[in-house]
């Protein structure tokens, strides 16, 4: 806006009024040079310049002087003890750091020494260019960034005239094979990395390795429970048996994590949770339904499950609908039973997707 | 040269001589640098960048801060990688990390683990590569801020604008993609969450999922394919846009804020040899070391303490690093209703609006800005000086507005941890946090609009009355009033040195035979959007004004600087006597 | 530039005040001083006693019988390690209502009250007992298996390190550092309010003593690459940054664009 200095060159200046300036209309209120005084204020010029007390005496430079060496020599003390500290501090020491409190050492004083160094190195520099280095300020004249109209000129010359004689323009064969021979080459470059990322995904995101007569065994022990092992107001965090056979045990886990609760049937609100559990022992799915965390926060008074991603929480005692936050669908149940020996199992899969929806889900 | 190559002296007989003889200086520096500028004809631009002059200006550091901290991240990254092991093969750790001797885990979250108790001053260099990354996207957000704010986007470093806002979205990227290489439980948390996000894509969610996880998620690609993407392509694409970007500083020569001697057409500052090169060499060490001050007395990322990544443990207060925060505050913020199913598909709003949407726009919004800026005014000249955030009030306060939205959505990442040490519901949070995210906006930009419209009142005020000296004079017949002192040319100057756009005026709307034009709607849209930018704008004060305000104390009026035909009232900002004109 | 900087620093002044009350509350939970565990068998003047304790300090709340009343639950079969575990950390009794009752640092009863108390509501219905020192002293224990077991079951609520985290409406898991085996164990076995209950067929004694070694390791070894930031994650680290990091920066950016005295 503010182009009040001496202008310079023929294009910069109120190069803006070419746009509609009868369109812009000025205030009247606001009162631009009458009575023989300018538009505008002048621009003053720069302020004399001040002397700095180390341009004034030689006590005061001579003192910076040693302010700067100082601050390099602290630079170069403080990579004296960081080198002897790499070598003779113990990492498994530990000790007492004050603001730290017991800490190992070890990576405090190699830090304190590295910065240092390095501090003092940039401060040195600094100091010595604010104090002993010319502080008179310097003006640069700028000149307008586009090229002069000869350039620009020539520019487009070459590129017709001289790419003209490729003979591009008269030759249309040419000019539409180059076209297909630039644009369908790099196909070849990007299908086989796209074609190789990874297989499709086929029915896979709808499918865990549970099974009907899974065994539900504990996360991490990979025990199997017994019903009567569940207590009300317990939670298990459960894994299907066969993942000791599975040969892609994380993949199978981010689909196969299971929650299982024991909630008095009086409270259960849903039929179908009742009837898919056992005696109130119910089994849900633990990968949250929004984007996948597990939602492992059971609070067992209100019966809220919470995953701490993102908050979204569901109720167990409706078939964990959701009663907060930003997932959509209930987590999904998956039906147990008991077998002979009295051990829960899964009674069949689940019945639905598990974990984050997907468009194909449906 | 020569045409008789019989011997030695026959080959030199075609050398030139010097033209002038070497000054002192050039013989003393003159060996290897002369024969490297025989070969590369160096001198002429090495001297002319030498001269180059720089202001000086806290703001301008910033990114100068930004530059330094991805300097040091490549420089302790370059460490890293060599311990680093980009593997997500299953190993058992027998390191000296007591808590997790005989654990399974992955070969990438051991070799973190080496890095950070097996290997001397490797924990060190650990902390010091993230939080330099943290360091570096925190120093460009404020970058950015200060370049929007004082309008040094405009013509003609739009360029340099949209190549910044590139760089801002890619260092994102990196950051996450460096977050998630350790395998930590932490981060494969978040991992686990981006799998859910591809999966929220239309039609082809499952499919990318698959592509990038190379299978049913976690697999054991997507750590080397990460790895690949954080040390070599995203770098190189950041160190090669940062070479376009600071070259473009030196091509456009450094912007500068108003004062006495500054013009559009200058640049007042100091020069690189000595001043600059030895301030901005100086402050890279200040940068480094500062970071290593931190890094040696803070913790970052104790991925010891995550354990390693497992699909079925997760911890309380997940959180990615804070620039991802603000898309995560959205997907807490946003409600599950937006899922929805329909024709037998599932679409899945809740989460791709904030997870995949949120950053492309909210980028592009920002890449287009000063586009849609120059559209609005029709300014087509170039802008070196800045502009005081408080004399473009509109621009200052749409960007706190957007600021304002951007903070709700951080803090809603952080909504669980507000809950815990605030003592709140985190339903009340996240409930205000949903209203604020529509609400706090609109209140940002009035409050920050009156504010800038009332500083620039004061401006105004001041430069026509001058200072208060606290001296009460009392007139001979009774009166008294306190004395002001007019300013000094120097500081009136800091204080009037801008114009002020005027609405744009709709041409007329028909031509004489009443055809409407075929830009008319266009045109009601811009005229609408500079009524909204100008429409009470406070110009600066002029010389005549200044004049009638000494001269007839009637100058009260002026500080307004309002149309007069504008019905609103004159703000009465000063009741005091003018003192007369001495 | 003065008041710009001003400016910039107002609102940081406030998140360092957050800081510093967070950093304050992480160390004030060092203050609680262990006490010898004791289980022994009750005698009738102990179950007398706490029958005596109980009606002056509980009983408004949880009924004469210890049968609840819509102020408190009902006490029968909590069993003695609910009793020590609430009245020994100072959450029983609550000082006012609450969605959920506060670790409280001052304990209002000596060890031989809490005892008494015990041993009544343990004598109403059986309980969980207080467990033997055996399994709550963390030693002899697989510090690895307690943090698998640790991160599986109870990171989810109480954060990678113990930090505590939040539930729904209010409630929260707690801060766990610094907190006795014993109290941990009964906590695992009682359920206290939102917990849910970890019987020992769930986690097994052995197996909630590697978790209690865990906890006490996590207490001594935070410091490896110096301040904590309370474990809180990404969040403190990020606030950190923004105020200290970018702080510093300023500050030493304006010190290099001032001009020398």
């Amino acid at each position: 806006m503010s182009d009040n200095g001496t202008p310079h060159g023929e294009v910069v200046s109120h190069g803006g009024d070419d746009f509609g300036s009868d369109a812009v209309r000025l205030d009247q209120g606001h009162i631009e040079g009458s009575g023989g005084l300018p538009a505008r204020f002048e621009n003053p010029g720069l302020p004399p310049h001040v002397a700095r007390m180390s341009d004034l005496s030689e006590k005061a430079a001579k003192r910076a002087e040693k302010q700067v060496a100082t601050l390099f020599g602290i630079a170069s003390l403080a990579t004296i003890v960081f080198i002897i500290a790499y070598f003779t501090v113990d990492p498994e020491m530990t000790a007492f750091v004050p603001g730290i409190g017991e800490a190992n050492p070890y990576n405090v004083i190699l830090g304190v020494c590295l910065g240092l160094a390095l501090l003092g190195c940039g401060m040195g520099a600094v100091h010595w260019a604010k104090t002993l280095m010319p502080d008179t300020e310097m003006v640069e004249e700028r000149h307008p960034q586009r090229a002069s109209d000869a350039d620009r000129q020539r520019a487009v010359d070459n590129f017709l005239q001289e790419g003209g004689k490729s003979q591009i323009g008269r030759r249309p064969l040419i000019k539409f094979s180059l076209a297909g021979a630039l644009a369908l080459p790099p196909l070849a470059l990007v299908l086989p990395l796209v074609g190789g990322l990874g297989p499709l995904p086929k029915d896979n995101l709808s499918k865990t390795i549970w099974k009907k007569g899974d065994r539900l065994v504990r996360d991490p022990e990979l025990t199997p429970i017994k019903a009567d092992q569940v207590t009300i107001g317990s939670v298990y965090h459960v894994l299907p048996a066969n993942i000791k056979e599975s040969h892609e045990v994380l993949e199978d886990k981010a689909k196969a994590a299971v929650l299982l609760m024991r909630l008095d049937p009086s409270i259960i609100k849903s039929k179908k949770e009742i009837d898919w559990g056992y005696d109130g022992i119910v089994a849900y799915s633990k990968i949250c339904t929004h984007v996948g965390c597990p939602v492992g926060l059971y609070e067992q008074q209100t019966h809220h499950l919470l995953c701490p991603c993102h908050q979204s929480t569901f109720d167990v005692t409706e078939d964990c609908k959701v009663i907060f936050g930003p997932a959509k669908r209930p987590l999904p149940q998956l039906p147990i039973e008991v077998d002979s020996e009295g051990y829960l199992v899964a009674r069949s899969g689940f019945h639905e997707a598990v974990g984050p929806s997907f468009w194909e889900r449906g | 040269m020569s045409s008789t190559p019989y011997d030695a002296d026959g080959l030199r007989r075609g050398d030139k001589a010097p033209e002038t003889p070497y000054s002192p200086g050039m013989k003393k520096i003159g060996g290897v640098a002369g024969w490297l500028d025989d070969r590369t004809g160096a001198a002429k631009p090495i001297g002319y960048l030498m001269k180059k002059v720089f202001p000086d200006h806290w703001s301008f550091m910033l990114g100068e801060v930004a530059m330094y901290s991805m300097i040091i991240c490549l420089l302790s990254g370059t460490f890293l990688t060599f311990w680093f092991v980009p593997s997500a093969g299953q190993v058992v750790y027998d390191g000296s990390y007591v808590p997790l001797k005989g654990i399974t885990m992955s070969e990438a979250y051991r070799s973190t683990l080496d890095i950070s108790f097996d290997i001397r001053g490797g924990l060190l260099i650990r902390q010091i590569h993230h939080w330099a990354a943290l360091l570096f996207i925190v120093a460009l957000s404020v970058h950015m801020l200060r370049v929007f704010f004082t309008g040094a986007f405009r013509k003609p470093r739009e360029l340099n604008w949209v190549i910044g806002c590139i760089l801002s979205m890619l260092a994102l990227v990196e950051g996450f993609a460096g977050y998630s290489l350790p395998d930590d439980l932490l981060s494969g948390t978040g991992l686990r969450a981006a799998e859910g996000f591809m999966r929220s894509v239309p039609v082809l969610g499952s499919y990318i999922s698959y592509f990038v996880f190379n299978g049913p998620f976690p697999g054991e690609s997507i750590i080397p394919r990460l790895y690949s993407v954080h040390v070599l392509l995203l770098p190189a694409i950041l160190v090669g846009l940062f070479t376009v970007h600071i070259g473009l500083v030196f091509v456009h020569k450094h912007t500068q804020y108003p004062g006495p001697g500054r013009t559009n057409n200058n640049v007042v500052g100091f020069p690189v040899m000595p001043v600059y090169a030895a301030k901005a060499g100086g402050f890279f060490f200040i940068v480094f070391g500062v970071v290593a001050l931190i890094s040696g007395l803070v913790t970052i990322n104790p991925i010891w303490a995550y354990g390693p990544y497992d699909p079925s443990p997760v911890t309380a207060g997940s959180q990615p690093d804070w620039y991802m925060g603000f898309a995560d505050g959205a997907l807490r913020l946003l409600p599950g209703w937006l899922e929805f199913e329909a024709f037998g598909f599932t679409f899945s709003f809740n989460v791709m609006i904030g997870a995949i949407l949120l950053i492309p726009v909210m980028y592009t919004l920002m890449a287009l800005y000063p586009f849609l800026e120059a559209w609005v005014t029709g300014d087509k000249r170039e802008h070196h000086l800045l502009d005081r955030p408080r004399n473009r009030p509109t621009r200052t306060a749409l960007g706190v507005a957007a600021l304002t939205m951007y903070g709700v959505l951080m803090f809603a990442a952080g909504n669980d941890l507000m809950a815990i040490k605030l003592h709140l519901s985190i339903n009340d949070i996240t409930h205000i946090l949903r209203a604020a995210f529509f609400i706090a906006p609109v209140i940002a930009f009035w409050v920050t609009k009156r504010i800038c419209l009332s500083l620039q009142r004061k401006d105004r005020d001041l430069v026509l009355h001058g200072r208060e000296t606290g001296r009460i004079i009392r007139t001979a017949d009774g009166k008294f009033f306190e004395q002001h002192e007019p300013l000094d040319p120097y500081a009136r100057w800091n204080l009037v040195d801008y114009d002020t756009d005027q609405p744009l005026q709709l041409e007329a709307p028909a031509d004489e035979n009443g055809v409407a034009s075929p830009t008319a709607r266009k045109d009601r849209v811009r005229a609408a959007l500079s009524r909204f930018y100008f429409d009470d704008s406070v110009p600066a004060v002029t010389p005549a004004e200044l004049a009638a305000a000494h001269h007839d104390g009637h100058g009260h009026e002026a500080i307004e600087g309002a149309p007069a035909d504008e019905d609103r009232p004159a703000l009465e900002s000063s009741r005091r006597e003018a003192p007369p004109r001495p | 530039m003065n008041a710009l900087a001003a400016r910039r620093r107002h609102p940081a002044a406030i998140a360092l005040l957050i800081l510093l009350g967070l950093v304050v509350t992480g160390v004030g939970y060092s203050v609680l001083a262990p006490k010898t565990a004791s289980a022994t068998t009750a005698s009738a003047s102990q179950v007398e006693e706490g029958k005596k304790l109980f009606l002056a300090n509980c009983a408004t709340c949880h009924g004469l019988q210890a049968q609840g009343t819509k102020a408190g639950p009902s006490l029968a079969g909590v069993g003695a390690a609910a009793v020590d575990f609430q009245m020994g950390t100072g959450r029983m009794p609550m000082a006012a209502p609450a969605v959920q009752a506060p670790r409280v640092n001052e304990v209002r009863f000596t060890q031989e009250q809490i005892d008494a108390v015990a041993a009544y509501i343990a004598s109403l219905a059986p309980g969980p007992a207080i467990p033997s020192p055996e399994y709550t002293s963390g030693e002899n224990a697989n510090v690895a298996l307690g943090a698998e077991l640790f991160r599986v079951n109870c990171a989810m609520c109480h954060n990678f390190a113990g930090s505590g985290g939040a539930l729904t409406r209010g409630k929260y898991a707690p801060n766990l550092r610094d907190i006795e085996g014993k109290h941990i164990y009964e906590a695992m076995v009682t359920g206290p309010q939102s917990m849910p209950v970890f019987n020992d067929d769930n986690i097994s004694p052995e197996g909630k003593n590697d978790i209690i070694a865990y906890l006490h390791a996590v207490d001594k070894q935070e410091n490896r690459g110096g301040m904590a930031l309370g474990n809180l994650g990404p969040v403190s680290e990020g606030l950190f940054i923004w105020v200290f990091g970018l702080g510093i920066m300023i500050a030493f950016a304006v010190w290099l664009g001032r001009k020398a005295a």
